[in-house]
């Protein structure tokens, strides 16, 4: 081409096509289970090494879906009292807990107006069948004060159908605002040392300056307490991850 | 002056345990009457309590007898669920749950509708009361 001066314009190339990979995506986002990653202590390596074996055997023959504190559940167990040697539990994580092979989740649900809690370890060789029926993030890692909240936060049917899986995308995270029963709850959820976001609380501004009284601000500054996992979690991915490919 | 702070003694509807901490059943615990025996749901100014577990240990958990004082009078009762904690794979129910009982093992009511867990099973004393039983756990 020859511009308006008389002169050839200076070659620009055609715009590169962006090529998104998804396969590429979906393993840049990977997910190992906090019960993979040994707490701090003076414990001998060894036995985390032959615990994980373990758990990854139990992964081969058993998958245990990928899930976080807040997603609903549905655990088939084996029972020899039961009526076809089988129960079901549906309900809420509100916590997982325990690391290594005694790692546990408890599921909560509120049935004929009673909360049930059920605590279940992952690794129970009882458990026969784990389903995710909603995959949903919550503000908090701890949803303990779902038994002062008001019973409708806690219900979930029996019968639900599992919810469509996404495309290995993000877990959405639901920044639902609970409102509580009255107090006095089982433990003062407005204190800064739980800190928790996903509660709407109405109390009185004084209280909830009262409550800030007990604020430990030095506590994020601690260097002692401070315990990086990224180099061991990376590891222990590595590890985990030809683990289960074999 | 604690037992004011709710108004959950003066309804027979009694949702919620009223202690916070309360863990396994002993005596002078507050339970819950889950069956729908007249006893166990006409209303009364005072709640129903505990006063004897029939146990080595004075702490009943899920399957013990315990004595229960209702409306002035004393009547056996079975344990079927509580707030404490038990082992895993048990559930822990948010409130005391108990099922009056006769001396011979007979349920005084006739429909049970909160879940009862599995483990009753394992005593044989116990058909009865789970026979009439809706929901279990």
């Amino acid at each position: 081409r020859v511009s308006s001066d008389g002169k050839p314009e200076k070659f620009q190339p055609p715009p590169k096509p962006v090529i998104i990979d998804k396969q590429k995506q979906r393993e840049e986002r990977r997910f190992l289970s906090p019960e993979f990653i040994p707490p701090r202590g003076r414990t001998d390596p060894l036995k985390f090494y032959i615990e994980r074996k373990d758990m990854i055997q139990r992964r081969k023959v058993f998958n245990i879906p990928e899930f976080y504190v807040g997603h609903v559940l549905a655990v088939t167990t084996a029972d020899p009292y039961a009526n076809e040697k089988a129960s079901r539990f549906v309900g809420i994580c509100i916590q997982r807990g325990g690391k290594g092979l005694g790692a546990t989740f408890v599921l909560r649900n509120v049935i004929e107006d009673q909360g049930v809690e059920m605590c279940y370890e992952l690794y129970n060789p009882r458990i026969q069948a784990i389903e995710v029926l909603k995959l949903e993030k919550r503000l908090d890692d701890n949803l303990m004060y779902l038994r002062d909240a008001l019973p409708e936060y806690s219900t979930f049917d029996v019968n639900m159908k599992p919810m469509s899986r996404l495309d290995h995308e993000e877990v959405p995270v639901n920044k639902l605002q609970v409102r509580m029963k009255p107090k006095p709850w089982s433990k003062r959820w407005e204190r800064p040392k739980y800190n928790i976001k996903g509660i709407k609380f109405d109390l009185p501004e004084k209280k909830m300056k009262e409550a800030q009284k007990w604020s430990q601000p030095w506590l994020e500054f601690d260097m002692l307490r401070e315990y990086d996992t990224s180099k061991i979690e990376d590891k222990i991915w590595k590890e985990v991850s030809e683990g289960l490919k074999n | 002056q604690g037992l004011l702070r709710r108004s959950v003694s003066h309804s027979f509807l009694s949702f919620a345990s009223i202690t916070g901490a309360c863990q396994a059943i002993q005596k002078l615990t507050r339970v819950r009457v889950v069956d729908n025996s007249a006893l166990g749901n006409t209303p009364y100014h005072r709640p129903p309590k505990c006063i004897h577990v029939y146990n080595k240990t004075g702490v009943g958990k899920v399957g013990d007898t315990i004595l229960l004082a209702i409306k002035g009078e004393k009547k056996k009762a079975l344990i079927v669920g509580h707030k404490m904690p038990g082992p895993t794979m048990t559930p822990r129910f948010d409130s005391n749950n108990v099922v009056l009982i006769e001396d011979n093992g007979n349920p005084v009511g006739t429909r049970i509708k909160t879940p009862i867990p599995y483990m009753l099973r394992r005593k044989g004393e116990f058909s009865k009361v789970l026979a009439i039983a809706r929901n279990f756990v």
